[in-house]
């Protein structure tokens, strides 16, 4: 009984939990529409949107009711099941990913520890991994069950593009799992904080791998399955209505995801620089700690969109040359020498 | 070839170096031009609360002058309708009847007068022929509307308010105008 009673307990935590980390994923997506939108305004010299309520604020609010309000479209040939299951694949992967993302350290509240992360399970970054490259399934069943061939092109695109780059990504990540020797996403806090951050003991492995997350969350230069001017669209082509949000937002969501375990990963997590976490009551240390981890995160999504608004697209043959030909080599070659280094100094 | 301009540069077909084939210095390079740009003056006027001003020769919709008493300038003598290369303008005359000289300036006026804001091209050259000073082209646009007929402008649209039933409307309308030299 005394088991269950606490087991009660932490679920309603958890659960607490997941719903304010899922929306809050939400709503920064949203606002990550505007924010890009008012990025792209301000690199090009304009004003952006800024009609909607004070300074544009309500502007992805509008924007989603609009979506809401469109007629939806299903094309006659599509398979249904599938045309439908793939918006929601893609949204459900971006929002699973969060579950193993330390938010911040705990909270201590009506005298409970409140872990600030929804699953500390050991395997943490494959599980990110893992949850991520599903993700392309909703691209391609989506594409594929448009019944357009434009569709199609961008789901194969799509599928290639995650196979190339995942590689790459991986083998960048093995490097750094030599350097921390975890495989849990809090553990490598932990050390981080302790230590130094690990981008610097992984300066080449942090590039592939910023380079690979820009590929896999099909951001410009990398976003051909969406090319809009040789696939109109790519695969969300035959997609009208809150589907199509779906697919856009998801893209949102993953690259808020994605810069959020960059920051884990490389850059300290909620570590705060030179300021000493254990010396704070644990609860301002966890807002302190949020508040971080949010400022690095803001910094990558800004990456995101001033690498968008700057540079080019591929071309295809470009993309899959970078990809094999160079990037894989060369992580490759930087977990050969990160291997080396740490056997060098074992000994 | 005798080359036109001396723009023309030869391209350069040297296979890249290193540092070219990374991509990476020329990338950041590119970054930071973007970046200045958030630093950049933005050209942008914000239209609905902010107007950029015309210029005195703005040429804008007609408005039928009258003079200082209120009455109106136009002897319907067509001169504008001949100018008119869009054939814009109709009207049509009428005598002024005892008891009307507080309406109308001279003798003869103009009972209907009509411009059709679709054919007309903005060029000016009725307010140029005018030999009354009754017809100017404005500052302000045509508003839009959803119908062909709204187009046409009669009289009670063209008119400029009357000096002195409606003192501000009038001034208003007259802007920044030069005084012209009265001419009789």
């Amino acid at each position: 009984m005394m088991l269950l009673a606490i087991d009660l307990g932490m679920v309603i935590e958890k659960l607490i939990l997941i719903v304010v980390v899922v929306s809050a994923s939400l709503v920064i997506a949203m606002y990550t529409t505007f924010a890009e939108r008012k990025v792209a305004a301000i690199l090009q010299d304009r004003r952006g949107p800024n009609r909607a309520g004070p300074f544009g604020l309500l502007q992805p609010l509008a924007d989603g009711l609009k979506l809401f309000f469109k007629e939806e479209i299903i094309p006659a040939f599509s398979s249904k099941t599938l045309f439908i299951l793939g918006p929601a694949l893609a949204m459900i992967t971006a929002v699973m990913t969060s579950a193993v993302i330390p938010w911040g350290d705990h909270v201590e509240l009506f005298g409970r520890n409140i872990n600030l992360q929804i699953a500390d399970i050991n395997i943490g970054i494959l599980y990110v991994f893992g949850v991520v490259s599903l993700g392309v399934y909703g691209i391609m069943i989506g594409a594929w069950a448009s019944n357009n061939k434009f569709s199609l092109l961008g789901g194969l695109r799509a599928a290639s593009q995650i196979i190339s780059y995942e590689l790459a990504m991986g083998i960048s990540l093995i490097a750094l799992l030599m350097v921390t020797g975890t495989l849990s996403l809090k553990e490598m806090v932990v050390q981080q904080q302790a230590g130094h951050w690990n981008v610097i003991y992984q300066p080449l492995g942090f590039l592939i791998f910023l380079i690979c997350a820009f590929a896999e969350c099909n951001r410009t230069p990398f976003d051909l399955p969406e090319a809009e001017n040789e696939l109109i669209g790519g695969y969300h082509t035959e997609y009208s209505s809150m589907k199509l949000g779906f697919y856009l937002f998801s893209e949102y969501i993953n690259m808020f995801i994605s810069s959020v375990i960059m920051a884990t990963l490389f850059f300290g997590g909620y570590d705060m620089p030179f300021v000493n976490e254990v010396n704070l009551s644990p609860n301002i240390a966890a807002l302190v700690g949020i508040a971080a981890l949010m400022a690095k995160v803001i910094c990558f999504i800004f990456l995101f969109m001033w690498v968008r608004w700057t540079i080019p697209r591929f071309r295809y043959d470009q993309l899959m040359h970078l990809g094999w030909r160079i990037l894989i080599p060369l992580a490759l070659f930087n977990m050969l020498a990160t291997g080396g280094v740490i056997l060098y100094f074992s000994k | 070839m005798q080359a036109l301009t001396n723009k023309a540069k030869q391209v350069s077909r040297k296979p890249m170096s290193f540092m070219e084939r990374m991509y990476l210095p020329a990338i950041f390079k590119g970054m930071m031009i973007t970046f200045s740009h958030i630093f950049k003056k933005k050209p942008t006027i914000n239209y609905p609360e902010k107007k950029r001003p015309f210029s005195p020769v703005f040429r804008g919709l007609q408005i039928l002058n009258r003079d200082e008493e209120g009455r109106e300038n136009c002897t319907a003598c067509g001169l504008c309708a001949v100018a008119c290369p869009a054939e814009a303008i109709t009207m049509e005359a009428a005598e002024r009847q005892v008891g009307e000289e507080h309406l109308y300036k001279e003798e003869k006026y103009a009972a209907k007068y009509e411009i059709n804001m679709l054919r007309c091209i903005f060029c000016g050259l009725c307010e140029d022929a005018c030999p009354k000073d009754a017809i100017y082209l404005s500052e302000t646009f045509t508003p839009a509307d959803y119908q062909r007929k709204q187009f046409i402008y009669d009289k009670n649209d063209l008119l400029i308010p009357h000096p002195k039933e409606n003192p501000d409307a009038y001034s208003k309308a007259l802007g920044n105008r030069p005084k012209r030299e009265s001419v009789n």
